[in-house]
Order: C-alpha cells, then sequence, then structure tokens
C-alpha cells in the first residue's frame, strides 16, 4: 500500500508503472483498475481559471490509509495506490490517483469505486476555485452514487 | 470559572472557510475538565450548538459532539470535504 500526498504537479501513469513495479506481483495480479480524477475548466456554469487544495496534514494520510486498509479488508488486494494533490492546482492538472490490483476485475473495480467515493466524502480535503470575479470555496461533492 | 474547577489545555484547528471566518488556524484553549466537543464550540461561538454542516474531528478521528476531551487532544472544525 502506498499513499502520497504531493503539492507538485504528478504523472498519474508514471505513479501506476513505478508502484507496480516496486509491488514485485507480477504474475499473481489479473486485473488492475485505475481512477484518475483531473481538473476541469468549469464549474457550476463558471469558467474556473485555477484552484487552491487545502488539506489537513497527519489525518488525510492516516485517513487515506484507513480507506486502504478497509478495502483490503473487503476484497483481496495485491496492491493499492493513492496519489493527492494540494496547493496550486492548473487546469487539466491531475488531482487524485487511485489505482488497486486483484486477481479478478470485480475486486479491482469495487474497491477502486469505494476507494474513491470514501476519499471524496471524508478525506479532510478543500477546493477553493478562482474565478474571473474572485475566488470561491467548493460548498460540496456531487454524490458519486446517483441512483 | 470557579477555583476548585480542573482545566485542561487542548489543541484547536480550524480549516478551509471556517478558518478564514475566525482568522486563525489553531490555538490552544483553556477548558474545564468534562468538557464535550459540543461545549468547545459553544465556546468559540456563544450560545449556538456545532451545526450540522460542519465536521469535528478529535485526534484526527471523526467524532460526534457529545464526545469529552481531554488533555492534549487535538480537535478539528472544518466545513465538509471537497477532496478528489
Amino acid at each position: 500500500m502506498k499513499i502520497r500526498i504531493t503539492e507538485s504537479p504528478f504523472d498519474p501513469l508514471a505513479e501506476v508503472r513505478d508502484y507496480q513495479d516496486e509491488m514485485r506481483q507480477q504474475g499473481k495480479y489479473g486485473a488492475s483498475a485505475i481512477f484518475i480524477g483531473s481538473m476541469r475548466d468549469e464549474n457550476e456554469g463558471e469558467a474556473i481559471l485555477s484552484m487552491e487544495l487545502e488539506h489537513y496534514p497527519g489525518m488525510t494520510e492516516q485517513h487515506l490509509e484507513k480507506i486502504a486498509q478497509e478495502a483490503g479488508r473487503r476484497w483481496p488486494l495485491l496492491g493499492t495506490l493513492i496519489v493527492h494533490r494540494t496547493g496550486t492546482v492548473n487546469i487539466a492538472d491531475p488531482i487524485v490517483l487511485v489505482a488497486v490490483w486483484s486477481a479478478h476485475r470485480a475486486a479491482a473495480f469495487e474497491s477502486c469505486r469505494y476507494i474513491m467515493e470514501d476519499l471524496k466524502s471524508s478525506a479532510p480535503f478543500w477546493k477553493k476555485e478562482t474565478t474571473e470575479g474572485g475566488q470561491r470555496w467548493v460548498e460540496k461533492n456531487t454524490p458519486g452514487y446517483t441512483d | 470559572m470557579y477555583l476548585n474547577e480542573k482545566y485542561m489545555k487542548v489543541k484547536v484547528k480550524y480549516f478551509a472557510g471556517l478558518r478564514e471566518r475566525f482568522g486563525r488556524d489553531e490555538e490552544v484553549l483553556e477548558l474545564a475538565e468534562g468538557t464535550d466537543v459540543g461545549g468547545l464550540w459553544q465556546r468559540l461561538i456563544t450560545g449556538h450548538t456545532l451545526p450540522d454542516g460542519i465536521m469535528s474531528t478529535v485526534n484526527m478521528e471523526y467524532v460526534q459532539d457529545d464526545v469529552i476531551l481531554h488533555e492534549g487532544d487535538e480537535v478539528a472544525f472544518f466545513p465538509p470535504v471537497t477532496g478528489g
């Protein structure tokens, strides 16, 4: 399991490749699921220029680790990688990466979704958007499950 | 404050909009022993109970407002999280 919080831009696919090499589980995993969340240029009908991402250092890492451990209890995972940006984020920058490795696809798909939804609703990050008109805090995340 | 009451110190942290509203990111407060999370909030904003929209943690774990605080605890208050 690897959890990384970074103030610098990151390359999600390079993170996946490097972690996969470090895992040393070649031949064991048959399914990997990767989720990448990136910054859009628009929110609620307004153009967004950039964004500040604040977090609770210490709790963030501890909380993400707890989510990853819970996923490992629910599904047979061989590897879990979570990377999240903080600081000033620009349009199209990757914000979050969740990647999981398992023997079969059901565990990979489901655990990746589980980690991402839990992160969205409970990991201590806050976004402040910069628009033409100034700055505003994002009030809440949109629900991930719509039905 | 009564002389026979015992006091404890807790660290309180604020994030995002709440940090801006209070104009500070953390402080150490002296509270009467037995104070809970809701009681601490009432000390910050006199006469107001902790609103549903504010999340609270003690030592980096989410808690309800009836959790009793102890000497040295780190409490945090913040608006709904918006990561990912």
